[in-house]
This record gives structure tokens, sequence and C-alpha cells, in this order.
């Protein structure tokens, strides 16, 4: 996988993982492309189009759609099921999840995907192995934001 | 999971992003981003150290603002002093905020690496995966010059934990991928593989990614993983749904590795031996069996999971493309897919089927189901699945149902989406040459698609209709009467005024007959286009004035009198002006005959390459054209271009003045190195221009010269250089087309076309990145004897290749006697600044010389018995691998260049074979009998091969031929 973009309907890009290098404006061009592209497209349209020299996979959940550009060898039906997994992961950490979750949480939601895939690649497709891996960090997270709360802070 | 502690890790960072959220517009964005920067900016910078909290609080919202779109110029110092706190979440953020904004600044970079090396040497799991993660989400060369030894130590090293060797795996996966010469696996390799067989499902999904990725670069060292792959998948395939606990997905038991297993395979030609091969057939016919049962489930995730593994099993019979009855099966499968209710399974069975068109043995399967896919060209509401269906009927396409596909094509360019109009134009001008019997139906075809789509007529196919028409005579009447006619239209397109022009212009006198269609009337209704045409065409229809001219002496008057009118003679465009001047000079000063050599006829143009292929190629990768297409265009390609029996290199009229077609000029040119390109500019040549693309084709002999200079250099053999022999070596010896090698990085799609003794290779070099090659250049040696055996010319290719892009080289090839070595070709080309280097073996062989001879049953034999002497026989048995399909053999035999003889051999359970191979300095007359013995199941018989001639290579030659005979 070359990269995964998480886009609103209204176009707000949400998460952006690129497992290539690219300079950033070659990346705020591709995704100025494609959330066009994908956004213009009618709902009961395939999945999959070419674009460029790749294949675009996306899906849409409620108000967000998540799209991913692989290359031609790759498999599309599986990278469809890599953005469930991926939906399952969030939904099930942040229970029931929504836009306003990765909005708010967006550092999750990177680290979610991280232990998920890793260069592109999937690194680990049991969803109890990964959340437990995100778990044990919630654990540590919670008792600092325990210690800091006792200073409040001015903001 | 605790769900409330989720969203206020960070209160200030909330309430930062509510802010921005509540602003009504961009500059009010843009206002609070300013005042957040600032209140950053004097925080890092004031008196008071910043507790580690607050530091990671300022570098998340800092990274917040970043991902919003804005640029960020500070805090990448505090982000990397958060890489060295022992609190996990402060570690974790800094690692989040150099992944993303990391930059080249050198200081920094050896900050975090020293960063990263703490916490690999931490002994700390969670630790490491942070900083694992880091190096692979980064993935510079820095850190590959770091970390690209260590990592395999990590990978495979006894007490490392699962979840540490999965993110050690696809690391260095990732560090592989941007600085391939850094990672060295050497020692690491065989343990590397041997993670296939571990227990944790999790650290066997990570690894084959890597093994496949260094599989596809170092087949050989990697090629134990094959045995490996397929008893993992057969295990997987065969354990019910529920074995595999959390690996299952929906009731499939792990898709994702299933897929990889089977892309993993891909990379390597089917498995030599037989039970690793019988097992891995079982796995795939139990994957087409599954998909016949009724599914555990509703859920579109179990049927996608478990179509993700059929389709990947599809591509891999495909891949191995020797299983005839798996791939009539996966055959029918993507038919039904045709028809399913999904779209997503539509568009890929319609995707699949594509390559399934290219493969002999599912050809005919793939034809039936042609109505299904012109419905779909029709119906289908997405574009996207209508591209596919149009690209699959292209890849069915052939000689029988030619007709049908080009008419659906057509019309179905009358509503045809704009974005795909240009490239089905192509395609219907390339069938239409392709599979033209008759050139009157090829001629309106293209007439036809102007008309249709007219401003998706590129210059090549307009071109190309006039190529076809001034190399054959027989269809020169019809297209001028056709071009006169469809002139007559109140509104035509420039397209077609361009090719009326110079159809006219060349054969307009077969039509003057026609009171109808008389000299005056012809030029009237090509005048009458004249003033609406842009200059490039107005310039054509000035020379199609000049030849009228001497077509038609009667014109003179008229058209000498349009030339001298001011509009022409002091037109402001200086090209418009200077033909003006010209032709009107040149009409009232030179005498008929010196006027008739210099307007006569256009010669015919040279046999090459289509240039719609070419531009169709260039748009879609050379995937785009499928196998039986390139096979076809060896067998009909001279017949149809009409310049391969009298073609001859002479791309300019100044040229062709010079010299007539010689009896004895080769057929493909190869030898042809005359000045071409080097021809004076003349009036005569502007009657060319619009061939201009000829140009490049015909260069000067001083470059041409320069070019065989560079090729005679020996290859330098660095000592990373890499001999890539095996895949390629045996695949082509009966076919000419194909990919001939493919790693990560570079796709060498192969063409060729061979006559006589004589062949033209053109390889198609891609680059599958998206980063530019530089210092690209190509060698092509011929080492040892073979240097005296065969002559190998070419040019040198462009130094460049950008992402993405494709470029050619033509191999030109003689065969001067006798060989057995295949020439060699060298490639090297910096990518991100490492140098590449691979050597691979052109698929060269005695047998592409062969010219198929066909004979009587008594002169077989007679010719048969002649040949009695040791030397002038070979004979060979073998075992076949397989059922012996007659079809198959029957096409095994054709690819090899012989004709296969009917009615020969009194058995008819025998094939025979005869053959002249052409070399340079002898013809050698081949005959060949196969007596498969199907009884025993296991044996060939390759009865005597029987030459003319002491024939040294023969045995060679049959090594070529058994060990592929065997792989039927």
């Amino acid at each position: 996988m070359q990269f995964m973009l998480l886009f609103s309907r209204q176009g707000k890009l949400r998460l952006q993982k690129w497992y290539v290098p690219l300079c950033d404006k070659e990346k705020k061009k591709i995704t100025r492309e494609l959330v066009q592209t994908v956004l213009a497209r009618k709902p009961k349209m395939c999945s999959f189009l070419e674009w460029r020299d790749l294949k675009i996979v996306y899906k849409r959940y409620a108000s967000l759609y998540f799209c991913c550009a692989i290359e031609d060898q790759d498999n599309e039906l599986i990278t469809l099921e890599i953005i469930h997994r991926y939906v399952e992961l969030l939904d099930k950490y942040f229970g029931s999840v929504c836009e306003l979750d990765i909005i708010f949480n967006f550092e999750k939601a990177y680290f979610i995907l991280d232990e998920f895939l890793l260069g592109g690649e999937a690194q680990e497709t049991s969803k109890k192995n990964v959340l437990k891996a995100i778990e044990q960090a919630d654990l540590l997270q919670e008792n600092i934001d325990f210690q800091m709360r006792l200073f409040a802070e001015p903001e | 999971m605790p769900a409330v502690s989720k969203g206020d890790g960070m209160r200030g960072l909330a309430v930062f992003i509510s802010d921005i959220r509540n602003c009504k517009s961009k500059e009010a964005e843009i206002k609070r981003i300013n005042k957040e920067l600032a209140n950053i900016r004097s925080k890092f910078k004031g008196d008071k150290a910043l507790d580690g909290y607050s530091k990671k609080k300022y570098v998340c919202k800092l990274l917040f603002i970043f991902l919003l779109g804005h640029d960020i110029d500070f805090g990448h110092m505090e982000a990397v002093n958060l890489l060295s706190s022992n609190k996990y979440t402060e570690k974790q953020i800094g690692y989040l905020f150099i992944s993303v904004l990391v930059n080249s600044n050198s200081e920094l970079i050896r900050l975090i690496n020293n960063a990263i090396k703490n916490d690999l040497s931490s002994r700390n799991p969670t630790f490491m995966c942070l900083a694992l993660h880091c190096i692979a989400n980064v993935g510079s060369r820095e850190m590959a010059e770091a970390f690209a030894s260590e990592i395999p130590r990590i990978l495979v090293a006894g007490d490392t934990m699962d979840s540490v060797k999965q993110s050690a795996a696809l690391c260095l996966l990732r560090l592989y991928k941007t600085s391939p010469d850094l990672v060295l696996m050497g020692e690491w390799t065989s343990r590397v593989v041997h993670l296939l067989n571990d227990q944790h499902m999790g650290v066997v999904t990570a690894a084959i990614s890597l093994i496949t990725c260094l599989s596809q670069k170092n087949p050989d060292e990697f090629k134990t993983c094959v045995s490996l792959a397929v008893s993992r998948l057969s295990r997987i395939v065969s354990s019910a749904s529920t074995d595999l606990q959390d690996y299952t997905y929906y009731f499939v038991p792990a898709p994702w590795l299933s897929c990889k297993l089977l892309r993993l395979l891909q990379c390597y030609p089917p498995p030599e031996d037989g039970a690793v091969k019988g097992r891995l057939v079982e796995c795939l016919e139990t994957i087409l069996n599954k998909a016949q049962e009724p599914p555990k489930s509703k859920k579109v995730q179990h049927s996608n999971a478990k179509n993700a593994i059929l389709f990947e099993a599809i591509s891999l019979i495909i891949h191995y493309d020797s299983e005839p009855n798996l791939l009539v099966r996966a055959c029918n499968q993507l038919g039904q897919f045709l028809q399913h209710r999904e779209t997503n399974l539509r568009y890929l069975a319609l995707e699949s089927m594509c390559t399934l068109a290219s493969s002999e043995f599912s050809h005919e399967a793939v034809k039936t189901h042609i109505e299904t896919v012109i419905n779909a060209l029709k119906t289908e509401r997405d574009v996207s699945v209508r591209q596919r269906a149009a690209d699959l009927l292209y890849a069915m396409c052939d000689r029988s149902n030619a007709k049908q596909i080009v008419a659906e094509m057509l019309s179905y360019l009358e509503t045809a989406d704009y974005s795909i109009r240009e490239e089905m134009v192509l395609k219907v001008a390339i069938l239409a040459e392709k599979y033209a019997v008759d050139y009157s139906w090829y001629v309106d075809t293209i007439l036809n698609l102007i008309r249709i789509a007219g401003d998706y007529v590129s210059e090549e196919v307009w071109y190309r209709v006039i190529q076809i028409v001034i190399n054959r005579d027989d269809v020169q009447g019809y297209a001028a009467k056709t071009v006169f006619e469809a002139l007559q239209a109140p509104a035509c397109h420039e397209n077609m005024v361009k090719v009326g022009g110079y159809i006219l212009g060349e054969f307009g006198n077969l039509i003057a007959g026609d009171p109808r269609s008389s000299p005056l009337v012809q030029f009237n209704l090509l005048h009458s286009k004249f003033h609406l045409c842009s200059v490039p065409t107005r310039a054509l229809l000035l020379s199609a004035y000049i030849k009228f001219i001497n077509l038609f002496p009667e014109t003179k008057a008229t058209i000498q009198e349009v030339l001298r009118c001011d509009s022409q003679i002091r037109n402001s465009d200086v090209e418009l002006q200077q033909r003006a001047v010209e032709y009107l000079k040149l009409s009232s000063i030179a005498s008929t005959d010196v006027l008739a050599t210099v307007l006569e006829e256009m010669p015919p143009f040279p046999e090459r390459e289509s240039s719609i292929l070419a531009k169709l190629k260039k748009k879609k990768g050379p995937g785009a054209v499928s196998v039986t297409e390139l096979e076809d265009s060896k067998r009909e390609g001279g017949e149809l271009n009409g310049g391969g029996d009298r073609g001859q290199d002479t791309a300019t009229m100044a040229a062709s003045n010079a010299s007539t077609p010689s009896p004895s000029a080769d057929l493909l040119g190869i030898r042809s190195t005359a000045p071409l390109g080097a021809a004076p500019a003349s009036a005569g040549s502007l009657l060319v221009d619009v061939f201009s693309e000829a140009g490049p084709t015909a260069p000067s002999a001083a470059v041409n010269d320069d070019g065989f200079l560079r090729d005679l250099e020996q290859p330098t053999e660095t000592s990373d250089s890499l001999l890539v022999e095996g895949s390629g070596d045996l695949e082509f010896v009966c076919k000419n087309n194909g990919v001939l090698f493919e790693n990560q990085l570079l796709q060498i799609g192969i063409k060729s076309e061979y006559r006589q003794n004589l062949g033209r290779m053109y390889l198609f070099y891609g680059n599958k990145t998206s980063v530019q090659f530089a210092s690209f250049t190509t060698t092509v040696s011929c080492p040892g004897e073979l240097q005296s055996q065969l002559n190998v010319q070419t040019k040198p290719v462009e130094p460049l290749v950008e992402g993405g892009a494709q470029i050619q080289q033509v191999l030109n090839i003689e065969c001067l006697t006798d060989f057995s070595d295949a020439p060699l070709l060298n490639i090297k080309f910096r990518y991100g600044g490492a140098l590449q280097n691979l050597t691979l073996k052109l698929p060269v062989t005695i047998n592409k010389f062969f010219q198929p001879t066909e004979m009587t049953s008594h002169d077989f034999f007679q010719r048969w018995k002649q040949l009695s002497q040791p030397q002038q026989e070979a004979q060979k048995i073998f075992k076949a691998n397989n059922s012996m399909d007659t079809e198959v053999l029957k096409a095994k035999l054709l690819g090899l260049g012989t004709a296969l003889l009917d009615n020969v051999d009194p058995n008819p359970e025998n094939y025979v074979c005869a053959g002249v191979i052409q070399t340079k300095s002898q013809q050698v007359g081949c005959l060949l009998r196969l007596e498969p013995n199907a009884q025993a199941q296991v044996q060939h018989t390759d009865s005597p091969e029987r030459v003319s001639h002491n024939y040294s290579s023969i045995p060679n030659f049959l090594h070529y031929l058994s060990p592929y005979s065997v792989n039927i």
C-alpha cells in the first residue's frame, strides 16, 4: 500500500498515512485530486478505480471516507477488508466510533494504525492483539493523566 | 476498554481543537492558529523549563496544526527531547511528531537516531516497537545506514518477543524498499525464510511481506520459501473456520495471510517437486470449490475475504499458465461473477478475465462471454466498470469476433465518457488495423472513428491510416472514394480534412474519371474547407494542391490562382507563406518531368511498430497489450502493414527519389544505416512533414556509429552485478512476447519478431517506482564465440527514466550462423542514489530463425530417410510431467517456429513438424517428430530430429525444447 487517507464528506482530511517518500507539495496535490475524485462518485459505484498508475480502494463509513492507494499486483478485495478491520479497531477502541473521536484523538487513530499496518503491509490482523498493544499504552497514560489532573492547567 | 480516558488525555489540546472547529471562516482559523503558534513558541523559548507533559501537549498541538495543512518550522527539538522521556506516552507523541514531520536536519537526525538506538537496546518490547515503527514510518536513507544491519538480528533472535519480530520484519521491508543496497540478508536468509513456519500467525503475516519482496529481487536465494509457503497455505485452506481463532475473519481462515502466500508463490514458476506441486494444485482446487459452496455468512466481509483469496488464487493460476484445467475453471468462475449483483465483483472479474484472455489455454473460454461483456459496456452505470469491459473486449478480440467488437466499441464511443474516449479511439484503431481482412472495412472504421470522435483521434491514428493506405495499393481507390464522400458532409472534423487532403493529393486520380468527382470538383471540395482549418491543416492542404497540379494539369491555372492570392502568398504565417511561394514557383518554372519526379507518389512506409500501439502502451503500461495480441502481431503484422514485402527504410521523399526499392533490401530494414534523417530540407520534404515523427527512427549515420561503438564495449562486471537466470530462459523458447524480468523497481517487457535470419526485439523498460531512475544505461553483449555468430545492434536509451514512465529500446538481430549461447543484456541505473546493476539473458534462441515449411507426407519421409548419418539426427526420450493435451502441444510446437504438418505421419497420435533455420551463412532444414506415449502416461518419445547439414547446435536446441515440453 502506498498511502491511506481518511476524509469527510465535506472533503476535510482527517488522517493521512504515507508509506512512500513524497514531498509535502506532492502529498497535498494527491490529496486534493483524490478527495475530489472520490467525492464525485455516486453511492452504488464500485469501490475501486484506477488513478495514475495506482489502484484506489475506498469505502465510506457514515460521514468518513477511507481511501487506500495500492499497487498493481495488490489485491483490491483484501484491501477493502483492511479498511474494514481498521474501522472495527477504531470502533472497538472508542466504543462506537464517530468522526469526532478521530478528530479529537487523532494521535490515537495514528497509533492504532501503526499497530495494524506498518510500512504499508499488514503487521497484525488479529483484533485482539492490536487492541492489547494499545491498551497497555493506555494504562500507562491513565496513570499520568491522574497525576496531571492534580495540577489543573490554565488554558 | 476504558472509554473515559480517551478524550481527556490532554485537555488543552481538546480545547484548541474545539476552537478551531468553531471557527466560522478560514481567516478566523488562521488567526486562531497563529495565536496558538505564538503561544507555543513563547513557551518553548521561555526561561522556565517545561515539564514533559506540557512539552507533549504543545508538540501534539503543532502536529495537529501541521496535519490541518499549515507549515510548521519549529518544535522539532522539543519532539526529539520527548523521545528520551521514560514516560511511554511522551515518547509516543515524540515519535509520532518525528514520523510525520521529519526533516533532513543532520544534527536532528543524529539525535533521533541516538534515541532510537537507545530504545532498540532497551529490551523493553513496547519501546522497541515504538522505535521500529518510527524507522518504518520515516524509512530514510540515514536511518537505513544506521539500523539496516541491526534489525535483521532483532528479527531472527530467539528471545525477541513476537510483537517486536512483526515490527522488525516490516521495518526491514521499508528500509529494503528505500535502500536495497544497505539491507544485506546474507547469513539471515534461511532463518528469515523459516519465519514462514512460525507458530505465531501474526509473525508469519508480517514476515511474508518481507520475504515476498526479497524473493522478487533474489529469487534463487529464497526459493526454499516455495515449499514452506505451500504447506502453510495448505494448512490454512484445509482448516476449519474456527481453528485459527482470532485470525479467522468472518468465517474465513486467515484471509490476509492466504492472499500473501498466494502472492509470494507468484514470484516463482510452478514448483518442480511433484509432491509440492500436487499439494498446491489441491489447494487451488479447494479454493475454487469453496467458491461454489453456500456462504457461511451474509455479511459482505465474509464474501470479500473469501473472494480476495479466490482472485489471488486465480492470479497464481494465470501466472503459471500451465494448468489448462484450472485456467478454464477460473474462467468459468469469473464468468459467474460477470453477472454478480456486487459491482465490485463484476469489476474484478472483468479485470481478471483480461489477463486470462491472453493465455492460449483460456482465450477461447473467455470469448464465450462476449455478449455479457458487451452488455456490461452498454449498461454498467459506473464508468470504471465500463472501462474494464472495454479493456476486456479489446483483450478477447481476434479475427473471429473483430467486426462485432469494433462495431460495439464504435457505437459505445458515441456516448462514451470523455475520460476514456481517447483510449477507446486508440483501441478501435488498433483492432481495426490488426484484424482487417479487407481494407475497405479498415478505412470505413477509421473514418467512422474520425466522424464520431474526431476530437479524440490523435495524430498517431490518422498518420496510421495514411501509412496503410499508401502501403496497400488495393485500397487506395476505395479510400479516395470514401474520403471524398465523407468530405461532402457540411460539417466535418478537421482530422477528416487532413486525411482527405492527404489521400486525394496522392490518389485523387483514381476517382477522377467519374465526373461527380472530377479533379476540379475534388479541389473545390477541399478548398471549401480551407478557411475553417488551423494552420497545420492549411499547410497540408497546400501540399495537396501542388500534388494536384502534378496529378491533374488541368487544375494548374485554378490552383496557381489560389496560391497567388494575397491571403496565401502574403500570409502572416511564415510556413503558409513559404509554401505558397515555393509551390507557386515550382509549378511555374519546373518542367512536367521535374514536377512529376518531385511530386511523385509517396513511397511505401517502412514497416515498424504501429505508432498507435506504442501510444497505447505508453498510456497503459506494458500490461495493456495482451500476449495474444503481441503474438498475433508477428504473424499478421507484415501482412497488414503491407510494408513487409516491399517496405524499405525510406522515410522521406527526398530519399525515395534517389533510390527505388532494390530487391536485395533487407526485409526489416536492419542493415540499412543510410543517413535518412539527414535529407536536406527541400520543398519536397515539406510534403512529408506530417510524418515528422519518422525523424527519430531514422537518425543520421553519425549517431548510429556512436551507438554502435558504445554497444561494443564489454559490460563491466562489477562485484554487485547480479546475473539473473532461470525463469526467463525457457519461458521464451516458444513465445516471443511477455515480461522478461520484473522486480519492485523495474519491469522489462519484451516483444520480438523474426523473419528469415533477421529479428527485431523491442524492450520496454518500465520504472515501477515514483522516483526517477538516473544514469540509465543498457548494454547488449555477445559473449565469447557468440560474437561471431550473432550480430546485435541497438542504440543507447535515454539516461533518465521518470517515475512511472516506460522507455523503449529496439534491438536489431542478425543470425550469422548457428549459435547456442544467449546474448546478455546489462542494465545499470541509479535509484535513490543506489547503483542498480543487473544482467539478463536475452531470449534469442536458434529456433527463432525457423521458417515453417509445408510439405506432403511423401516429401517428408523421403527427406527423413535421406538424413541418416549420425550427426544428422538427434533423439531424446523424456517424461511428460502433465497430461499431454493435444492443443497445448500443438501450440508449443507452433511456438517453436516450425510448421505443424497434418496428415503426414501414419500414426495420428504423432506430431510432425518441418522448418528451415535461416542463418546468414547457411540454411538448415529440420524435420521433427514427437511421439507421445500416452498409454504409459509417462513418456514422450521425441523422434529423431533430422537435419540436412551437420548442424552442431541441434542437440542444444533440443535441450531447449525438451525441458519445456516436459513442462506442458
